[in-house]
């Protein structure tokens, strides 16, 4: 650029020319010109540091002699006694098999429920019987664990429940859902897919819509029959989705929501439904031993970032799909 | 397309599945609606399935009587709207700046919040902090601790993205600001997805319960989930227990506690289909994009 002014002197350019141009029509800086935009953030961000992070330096209570009238800063260390603590506990050890357990058996029955399901409605031909299947599937997601709690014990409960009524009366005999632990087990499953299956088509359903129908066409004219269709096509246009799912899964493994074991659990079936969410909440809360609920709680988190890391690595080599 | 004879058998296969699912969907509801509408007699004598037998509306009269039922009603319904709206607010401030690739710290902001998605400092640190900000027991305990979910930001920020550029642009030169674009521009555009996260937020606030349980003990602002919790399952609980010979506390009625239950159900039946339509499109561009 200088060289096609050869004439003029280089400081007598810098110093006519550029500075005061700087001053009146420079852009200003970034920072400034989209002041706006960080206004907007400030709050959103401030909220995840609070709620978020404060907690996650909170974890460090796990490896402290926690006070709570000292609080968190100067509670004195206590290094890994908690941990030590609650791997000498029995309790432990149950609340781990049963988050697993029932995680394992919710994949296994909850995971494809969604898939069949959203296959069998992609091939109704009749869309206001689509439409109207798909409005009372959906509904169950969403309602609540407590008013599904409720229903169960209506249903479900050995004296009063309508379905051991129904298994009486045909002469079956009462089941005890709620009562027995291998049944018990059932019905925790049970209601999962009642509450899920429903909702989960609709990603699949948002899959299938994007296939394109001159695969279709293409294997008509080569003579397939349906299910030959649904084998060689509808599934393996869905498969990468499958895949992302069954990697969220996996990761949460070691999580487990609060509210179904915790609603659905009582006295007689403890041995199966405590889990690490509601033994987190009975050793922490309800007994303020917070250091213990909190080395468990942070056993978990980094046993589910480990799954979660573990299973989108295994996916990327196995199949090429995963969710970063 | 022609039909042969096996394909209709397929076809018939497939209706009566799907008419099965949505029974099975629908029958717990109706079954605790009809218990609800009966009197207690055919209900011990275990008369009601789906129908109401002898039909009597004492138990609506008597829940609708408890003014503790209303005023819980009241508070939830109250809770529910004040969360919705500072969680869009919220949602939408941090979404449409993350849109602009070009703002310094975006990819920082972004991945703090990724971060969060998958690590959580967990029961008992979220607790304590409620507790040391002095929330307990307050309506911001159900409130601050909730407000933005990651997912859902997500969402609607790849929902923004798709918006076509040009539009922006435009508006700039004619002077707009960004907050102008984002009011008068992007948020208009996209009412669909903005329906649906509300809706998301909304009957998450309206289920929840754990939370009410963890920070509230003033029985006067109980959400309607733990009052129904306290009353239905802790009561069941007793009852079924009572038949396995442990000790059982004052029954309440079966036709009682359908109706509790109905009645925190009922607003959800009633929003439902009204927003169906929204939630499907919504849940689409969150499936497809995300």
């Amino acid at each position: 650029m200088h060289g096609e002014r050869p004439a003029v002197p280089e400081t007598a350019l810098s110093a006519e020319s550029i500075a005061p141009v700087s001053v009146s029509k420079r852009r200003r800086p970034a920072w400034v010109q989209d002041w706006q935009l960080y206004a907007l953030l400030a709050l959103p961000m401030l909220y995840f540091l609070v709620f978020k992070y404060i907690p996650m330096y909170g974890v460090t209570i796990a490896f402290k002699e926690f006070n709570i009238f000292e609080g968190i800063w100067s509670s004195p260390w206590a290094g890994l006694d908690a941990f030590r603590e609650i791997f000498a506990m029995q309790d432990f050890y149950k609340v781990l098999r049963n988050t697993f357990l029932l995680n394992l058996l919710d994949l296994a029955v909850s995971f494809p429920a969604p898939i069949l399901l959203a296959l069998l409605l992609n091939e109704v031909r009749i869309p206001w019987f689509k439409k109207g299947a798909q409005t009372v599937l959906y509904l169950p997601h969403f309602i609540s664990w407590v008013i599904i709690g409720g229903m169960v014990y209506q249903l479900l409960s050995t004296n009063t429940g309508l379905v051991n009524h129904l298994l009486k009366v045909s002469g079956i005999g009462a089941i005890p859902f709620l009562t027995e632990p291998s049944y018990w087990i059932m019905t925790y499953v049970g209601t999962g897919v009642w509450q899920n299956a429903g909702w989960g088509t609709i990603i699949y359903l948002a899959a299938l819509t994007g296939i394109n129908k001159e695969l279709y066409e293409a294997a008509d004219v080569d003579g397939a029959g349906r299910l030959r269709k649904i084998w060689s096509i509808t599934l393996p246009s869905i498969k990468p989705t499958i895949m992302i799912l069954l990697i969220i899964n996996i990761g949460h493994m070691a999580s487990i929501g609060f509210e179904r074991p915790f609603v659905l659990s009582n006295p007689l079936v403890t041995d199966v439904s405590d889990v690490i969410s509601t033994f987190v909440y009975k050793v922490g809360v309800q007994s303020a031993r917070f250091s213990i609920a909190t080395a468990i709680g942070l056993f978990q988190a980094v046993v589910g970032l480990i799954f979660l890391l573990a299973s989108n690595y295994i996916s990327k080599k196995v199949t090429d799909q995963g969710i970063w | 397309m022609k039909t042969s004879a096996v394909d209709k058998w397929i076809d018939m296969f497939i209706l009566a599945v799907v008419t099965a699912a949505s029974f099975l969907c629908l029958v717990p509801i109706l079954h605790l609606a009809s218990v609800s509408l009966s009197s207690n007699d055919a209900i011990l004598s275990n008369k009601v399935t789906v129908v109401p037998v002898e039909w009597s509306t004492l138990a609506y009269e008597t829940v609708l009587k408890d003014v503790k039922m209303f005023n819980s009603l009241f508070f939830t319904i109250g809770l529910v709207l004040l969360f919705t709206l500072i969680c869009m607010v919220m949602t939408i401030c941090a979404a449409y700046p993350l849109t602009k690739k070009k703002l310094k710290g975006r990819d920082f902001c972004l991945l703090m919040i990724l971060f969060t998605m998958f690590f959580s400092g967990g029961l008992i640190p979220e607790y304590l902090l409620v507790k040391s900000l002095k929330l307990t027991n307050t309506i911001w305990a159900l409130v601050l601790p909730g407000m933005i979910n990651a997912f859902y930001l997500i969402i609607l920020k790849t929902f923004f993205s798709s918006l076509p550029e040009e539009l922006e642009e435009s508006a700039r030169m004619d002077g707009c600001s960004h907050i102008g674009i984002l009011v008068r521009i992007v948020l208009p555009l996209s009412l669909p997805v903005l329906a649906t996260l509300s809706l998301f937020y909304a009957v998450g606030r309206w289920n929840g319960f754990m939370d009410a349980l963890f920070y509230i003990t003033d029985q006067n602002m109980y959400p309607i989930q733990l009052k129904l919790y306290q009353l239905v399952i802790s009561n069941q609980m007793s009852d079924a227990l009572a038949t396995e010979g442990m000790s059982a506390t004052v029954p309440i009625p079966e036709s009682m506690k359908a109706a509790s239950i109905m009645f925190a159900t009922i607003p959800i039946l009633l929003v439902y289909p009204w927003l169906q339509r929204y939630f499907i499109s919504g849940m689409m561009i969150g499936a497809v994009k995300g």
